[in-house]
């Protein structure tokens, strides 16, 4: 937030706010003349400009009402002169403190919602949830890499798409089912995490964010364009369901008895929706369980050294590229399996899933929820699928999915602003020095130094 | 055979000073900054876009010779492209200057996203054509019925570029502002103690690049005479390439990238396959990345504490 007072010119008070306003609303104004006011129509073949001025003068007034709003607000927070500077984290601090804390429980109670939830909702409810168990899968895959390692992976899709793939070619080419398939997606998927990030892992994490850019659409391209194995863009039908421990969930089978059969229950579709939504469950929990406890293994801490200062972690003999590479290809593994999953429940795959949007998407997830926290994720992936669904429910909202990704942009943009590290982003020390009580009250200098980081109790 | 590679030769050169002023972009603002202005593939798409709409309108008020409205047209779109580049900067990177080092890299992918589907939102999503402002150009060589030839357009746009680039120079080397930016690129923090301010220079910074980038959109819409609000996307990861194949943060460095890439697109397309001109352009990115990371043009970078 500091970055708003460093204006030109100091500007104080009502007639400064206004000013300001004014300034916000004269570049809207010229922001949205040539781009909003004036848009290009298709009429009988050729183009033509069409004027919508009201867009813009609606542009323009929400920008100088939200700048003098601002502008008022940020003055009421403003520390006067001669006032000591409240000390201490701000509400949104405490509270991601206060829902790291309780972690263990919310995750539970979580946990207890999400397996109980096919049980007492429609299909639609349980294939909405299967919708963002996927998104929170992959959510928490990135989230090992951009959130504990640090690095900005912007073409996780790729990774997903690789996962996918593998799937449907080994399924419909060699015959293998779905559980078989699995593991292989997750190593493919990895393989091609270390063969990508080998090259540019040694370099600045910037680099490493436009690679993955470029090789999300690489994937995407080739997918496209090799047509005799991947079908271009007419995409690979007939993926096989999974079934459980070789019951298919179909009214009938050949081979051998169907789940509904082996169970002597009568046959419902919905037993396979709320199998497949226990499936990505599970592969979902599989991928939380594994962060957690890698979080506390000695590459896990490294992950989050490196996150913070990779010359101090060089210095003292962690091997960063290596380091790195493990976290990318771990992240790369998980969205493989999530690709997998996306393969056969939908029995069809296409180039068209495998957007750049896509990846922006669960990139979003990860920032809004906060780099880091597995909760944040969760909270987020919820968020954004409803946002999909949002259409659906309320007519009023009308055709939002075509805004979405202006929401999610334009969030990724604030949120970076307010708070850099997400939402429920909470750094907790992995290690107290004097444990988890913190130091006794008679080793605390009476300065009001330790209350004033913020960290310790 | 000979004319055949000439003729791409000229295509090749043409595209790559589209790509040039676009790395122009980049590499100042890395070099300033030190970070990827991701939204600056946009800011060219919205630069195609002013563009476009300009030449519309000035054909529906009525006739002007095309190099003339050419002229009106490039100011127009520098002007409103550069309050673009202005308001990207202020808005999404100056408050995270000193932040979290993943922070001004999101903000940025943000603002990427959030551009691309404000024009796709405001502007409809299909691609948009533009009838043929100039004809005509000049046969080279002509034998066994294969004509080389340089249109009026290809020498419009490479005499900008060149122009441009000597201006730009000239604006980096001879001028206060220069002056300022090279400074701000050594060291900002000596150079706010020495009255410079960081930052004019640094908006001014991002104002120049989307006034080049917005010369490379027009050249596109007049070249390519299509445009969609996705083609920030790949013109930017290509510019970007182009930025470190010449050595990110040299300005020759940008144009020499951007003449590659525009030669490597155009030869592989006529030579190879033309599906995978993008897969070529990105494998380069990455082989030069692990052989030679400081391109050709630049230093070896130091981090330091």
């Amino acid at each position: 937030m500091a970055g708003f007072k460093t204006a030109a010119l100091p500007r104080e008070g009502l007639s400064g706010a206004f000013l300001s306003a004014l300034a916000t609303a004269v570049v809207v104004l010229v922001l949205t003349i040539p781009t909003v006011g004036l848009k290009t129509d298709e009429s009988g073949g050729s183009l033509i400009v069409t004027r919508h001025f009201d867009t813009v003068a609606w542009l323009v007034g929400l920008a100088f009402v939200g700048r003098l709003v601002m502008s008022l607000f940020m003055a009421r927070r403003a520390v006067k002169p001669g006032e000591q500077k409240k000390a201490g984290p701000s509400a949104m601090d405490r509270f991601a403190a206060a829902v790291a804390r309780n972690g263990t429980k919310i995750g539970a109670v979580g946990l207890v919602i999400a397996v109980l939830l096919p049980f007492v909702t429609s299909n639609y409810l349980i294939d909405f949830g299967t919708n963002v168990l996927i998104y929170v899968m992959l959510g928490w895959g990135l989230n090992i890499v951009v959130g504990l390692a640090g690095l900005l992976d912007l073409g996780y899709v790729a990774f997903y798409a690789v996962g996918a793939y593998t799937v449907a070619l080994l399924a419909t080419n060699v015959g293998l089912g779905f559980w078989a398939c699995l593991p292989l997606a997750g190593l493919f998927a990895a393989a091609f995490g270390v063969v990508l990030g080998f090259p540019v892992l040694r370099l600045r994490g910037d680099y490493l964010a436009i690679v993955t850019l470029g090789f999300g659409e690489i994937i995407r391209l080739v997918l496209l364009n090799w047509q005799n194995v991947t079908n271009g863009p007419n995409g690979i039908g007939g993926i096989p369901r999974p079934t459980l421990f070789g019951l298919p969930f179909a009214a009938h089978s050949a081979t051998g008895p169907t789940f509904a059969e082996f169970f002597g229950l009568e046959f419902s579709p919905s037993q396979r929706f709320i199998f497949l939504y226990f499936v990505i469950l599970a592969l979902a929990l599989l991928t939380n369980f594994f962060t957690i406890r890698m979080r506390r293994l000695p590459v896990g801490r490294a992950w989050e050294a490196l996150r913070e200062d990779e010359i101090a972690c060089r210095a003292i003999g962690i091997n960063a590229t290596n380091i790195k590479l493990s976290a990318f290809a771990i992240g790369a593994m998980f969205a493989g399996f999530a690709g997998s999953f996306f393969a056969t429940r939908l029995g069809f795959i296409s180039p068209e899933s495998f957007t750049f949007t896509e990846s922006a998407t669960i990139l979003a997830i990860v920032v809004l929820g906060g780099m880091g926290s597995q909760l944040g994720v969760v909270l987020a992936a919820i968020m954004l699928v409803s946002l999909n669904e949002a259409g659906r429910w309320f007519s009023f909202l009308g055709d939002i999915a075509l805004y979405r990704p202006l929401i999610y942009g334009g969030a990724m943009v604030v949120i970076m602003l307010v708070r850099p590290r997400g939402l429920l982003a909470h750094r907790q020390p992995s290690i107290l020095l004097h444990g988890s009580d913190g130091p006794k009250e008679s080793l605390v200098p009476n300065d009001g130094l330790a209350a004033s980081t913020g960290e310790l109790p | 055979m000979m004319d055949y590679f000439l003729q791409q030769l000229i295509n090749g050169l043409t595209l790559g000073a589209v790509y040039g002023l676009i790395a122009i972009g980049y590499t100042m603002v890395y070099g300033i900054i030190g970070m990827i202005n991701f939204a600056h593939g946009e800011i060219f798409m919205i630069g195609s876009f002013i563009s476009l709409i300009s030449f519309l309108i000035l054909s529906s008020i009525g006739a002007f010779s095309a190099v003339f409205a050419i002229l009106i047209v490039l100011l127009v779109t520098m002007i409103f492209t550069a309050v673009f580049g202005w308001s990207v900067e202020r808005i999404a990177y100056r408050p995270l200057r000193d932040s979290f080092k993943l922070a001004p890299l999101i903000s940025a992918i943000g603002m990427s996203i959030f551009l691309q589907s404000f024009v796709q939102v405001f502007q409809g999503a299909r691609p948009k054509p533009l009838q043929p402002i100039m004809h005509g150009g000049i046969k080279l060589l002509e034998h066994d019925g294969f004509a080389v030839q340089i249109s009026y357009l290809q020498i419009i746009i490479i005499l900008l570029t060149v122009g441009l680039m000597i201006g730009f120079t000239a604006v980096i080397q001879q001028t206060p502002l220069g002056r300022s930016q090279r400074a701000c690129e050594q060291d900002r923090t000596m150079a706010a103690l020495l009255g410079v301010n960081v930052d004019r220079t640094i908006s001014l910074t991002f104002v120049m690049g989307a006034a080049l980038a917005a010369v490379a959109g027009l050249m596109f819409t007049l070249y390519y005479g299509v445009i969609d609000f996705f083609i920030g996307f790949l013109a930017g990861v290509k510019a970007f390439t182009a930025a470190v194949l010449g050595g990110i943060g040299s300005l020759p460095g940008a144009m020499l990238g951007g003449v590659l890439i525009g030669l490597i697109e155009a030869f592989w397309s006529a030579y190879f396959s033309i599906a995978y001109k993008d897969v070529a352009v990105f494998m380069v990115l990455v082989l030069v990345l692990i052989f030679r990371p400081t391109g050709l043009l630049g230093r070896p970078e130091v981090e330091k504490v």
